[in-house]
């Protein structure tokens, strides 16, 4: 069943943008653009016509965007941001989560919130995504440090690998220091003595 | 020492967040109690939402940002104050380097005069629209900002209708030099180092410049919701009088260009330090070969300069008034005066007088 609202997302990152799209068309709203580029984005606007406007904060082009729906004759009918007084912890929450939407004058609120709603959380679901990705790529680093600090030591002193470890492991603890600090500390210290 | 105060500001990366930059980084902020955490942000509008939901304390505002959200004349308006103005002049009206070409012919000043580059200006375009051409482009940043009111006022004083016979869009500051290049623009306002880029790239002349246009006008301002001005007085009057420290070692010129090194740099400006240098050194190349020695092209102090005053933001609201964004009302005035009014920095600082309110003058003024 369709919603009957158009839904213009503007998003320059292509990932979170689909994410988006995805969770509108789940909800039932099946005319969802999705906009990456920002060349010619007044005319495209113009011909899409959308009830709704979906946009990232870390857009630098929010400024244009206002400036158009304030005195544009590009778009047909007055877009507002979407300010629902009543609520302000949904403003919160989309500024929060990096997010703000623009709405086609007249549009019911109450149309409109779940929308904003979905952005929200996909939004906040994204950046979560993000630094889970974030962790473990610190952490793929990390243990190839660590695998490196091993190496150097079991062919310095000639130990097993267990034995290695061990010895970083017993170093880190005897100086409070971390596992990864210590073997960056040797990787370093090789590096400069030439292997 | 005591604890502390942490204190969020958002900026924009331009050469007037230098106060604020300043305030941070030479330690002005920290000698008075407050812990200074910038936040960069990539729209005007980003920074009206995060001030009008609490993210910021205190934001680098343009100075008509206040009033239009005071006033009501934007989306998340809450009532704000403007309680020390950051900066004075800086801005510059760049055009293309065809654009120059046709109004130096038609004998445009070569030294950034606005009235003989604003009359070479309105031939240009009368002959442009005599011949067909769709009507010349300028970019502003901000509907509400002084270059969108400089670059009206300069236009119409020159006879040029900035609704009718030019079109005025809005773009982010770094992408004005670009846009100039690639001819979707044909001229703009914007603060600097973005009149620079243009001019050093070969793509852009400055044509004239807020110093010429409205000498000692407020340019950014300390923006503060009513709201935060009222639950943190102390605050407030501390980190005021530390910006007020940071603004007069930004004006000492043997701090020039550690300055420029500090705005340069990857977390503010990001950009290389010989684009600062010219409005930073008050020494600006206007085109190729021509450069105008102005020292208070950009002007920063921490004396009765910053005190913002009510004669300032009413200029700003009459020019809402006449280009259609605002319905004057008495009413509105009144909250205009209490918006500029100097007596948080006045306070703050203990400046027992302030100079005697002077009259409003541009370059077109008749001589008092």
């Amino acid at each position: 069943m369709s919603s009957g609202i158009s839904i213009l997302v503007i998003d320059d990152n292509k990932i979170r943008a689909s994410i988006i799209e995805e969770g509108l068309r789940d909800a039932g709203h099946d005319e969802v653009i999705v906009v990456h580029q920002m060349d010619g984005l007044l005319r495209q606007i113009a011909d899409i016509d959308p009830d709704v406007i979906v946009i990232d904060l870390e857009n630098p082009n929010r400024d244009q965007l206002e400036h158009m729906f304030q005195v544009s004759r590009a778009a047909q009918r007055p877009i507002a941001m979407f300010v629902d007084r009543a609520d302000s912890h949904s403003i919160e929450a989309a500024v929060e989560a990096g997010v703000s939407a623009y709405v086609v004058d007249g549009l019911k609120r109450e149309r409109v919130k779940p929308i904003l709603d979905m952005a929200v959380s996909r939004f906040r679901a994204f950046s979560r995504l993000s630094k889970e990705l974030e962790d473990a790529r610190t952490e793929l680093a990390d243990r190839k440090t660590i695998d490196r600090a091993k190496g150097i030591l079991m062919k310095s002193k000639g130990l097993s690998e267990q034995e290695a470890y061990d010895l970083l492991r017993r170093t880190a603890m005897n100086q409070s220091r971390k596992i990864i600090d210590v073997a960056q500390s040797l990787v370093i210290a090789s590096g400069l003595l030439g292997d | 020492m005591g604890q502390l105060t942490p204190v969020f500001a958002g900026f924009i990366p331009l050469l007037d967040s230098a106060v604020l930059v300043a305030a941070k980084e030479i330690g002005f902020a920290e000698e008075e109690g407050i812990a200074l955490k910038l936040v960069r942000e990539s729209s005007w509008a980003n920074i009206r939402d995060r001030v009008a939901v609490g993210h910021f304390d205190v934001a680098h505002m343009l100075a008509p940002m206040p009033i239009a959200a005071s006033l009501n004349l934007t989306s998340l308006a809450v009532p704000m104050l403007a309680p020390m103005i950051l900066g004075l002049g800086g801005n510059a009206i760049t055009v293309s380097a065809a654009l120059w070409q046709q109004m130096a012919e038609l004998g445009a000043d070569r030294n950034g005069d606005p009235s003989s580059t604003g009359l070479a200006l309105a031939k240009a375009v009368a002959r442009h629209g005599a011949n067909g051409g769709t009507p010349l482009r300028f970019g502003v940043v901000h509907p509400f900002s002084g270059h969108a009111y400089e670059l009206r006022y300069w236009l119409a004083a020159a006879g040029i209708d900035p609704d009718k016979d030019v079109e005025i869009t809005v773009l982010p500051p770094q992408l004005m030099a670009d846009a100039l290049a690639a001819g979707q623009l044909d001229g703009y306002c914007v603060g600097e180092p973005w009149n620079t880029a243009a001019v050093a790239a070969g793509t852009g002349r400055i044509v004239t410049y807020k110093q010429a246009i409205w000498p000692d006008s407020p340019e950014k301002v300390l923006g503060v919701t009513r709201k935060w001005a009222q639950s943190s007085p102390e605050t407030l009057a501390a980190l005021m009088r530390a910006m007020a420290r940071a603004a007069d070692w930004c004006a000492d010129p043997q701090n020039t260009e550690h300055l420029t090194g500090l705005l340069a740099g990857p977390d503010y400006l990001a950009c290389a330090p010989d684009l600062c240098r010219p409005a930073l050194g008050g020494n600006v190349h206007l085109g190729a070969t021509t450069s105008v020695a102005r020292p208070d092209f950009l002007k920063f102090s921490g004396g009765p300069a910053a005190a913002p005053s009510p004669a300032h933001g009413k200029w700003f609201y009459d020019q809402m008034v006449r280009w259609g964004q605002a319905k004057f009302s008495a009413a509105g005035e009144a909250d205009v005066r209490t918006i500029f009014s100097p007596a948080l920095y006045r306070d703050a600082l203990q400046i027992d007088v302030l100079p005697a309110e002077k009259s409003i003058r541009l370059f077109d003024s008749a001589p008092a």
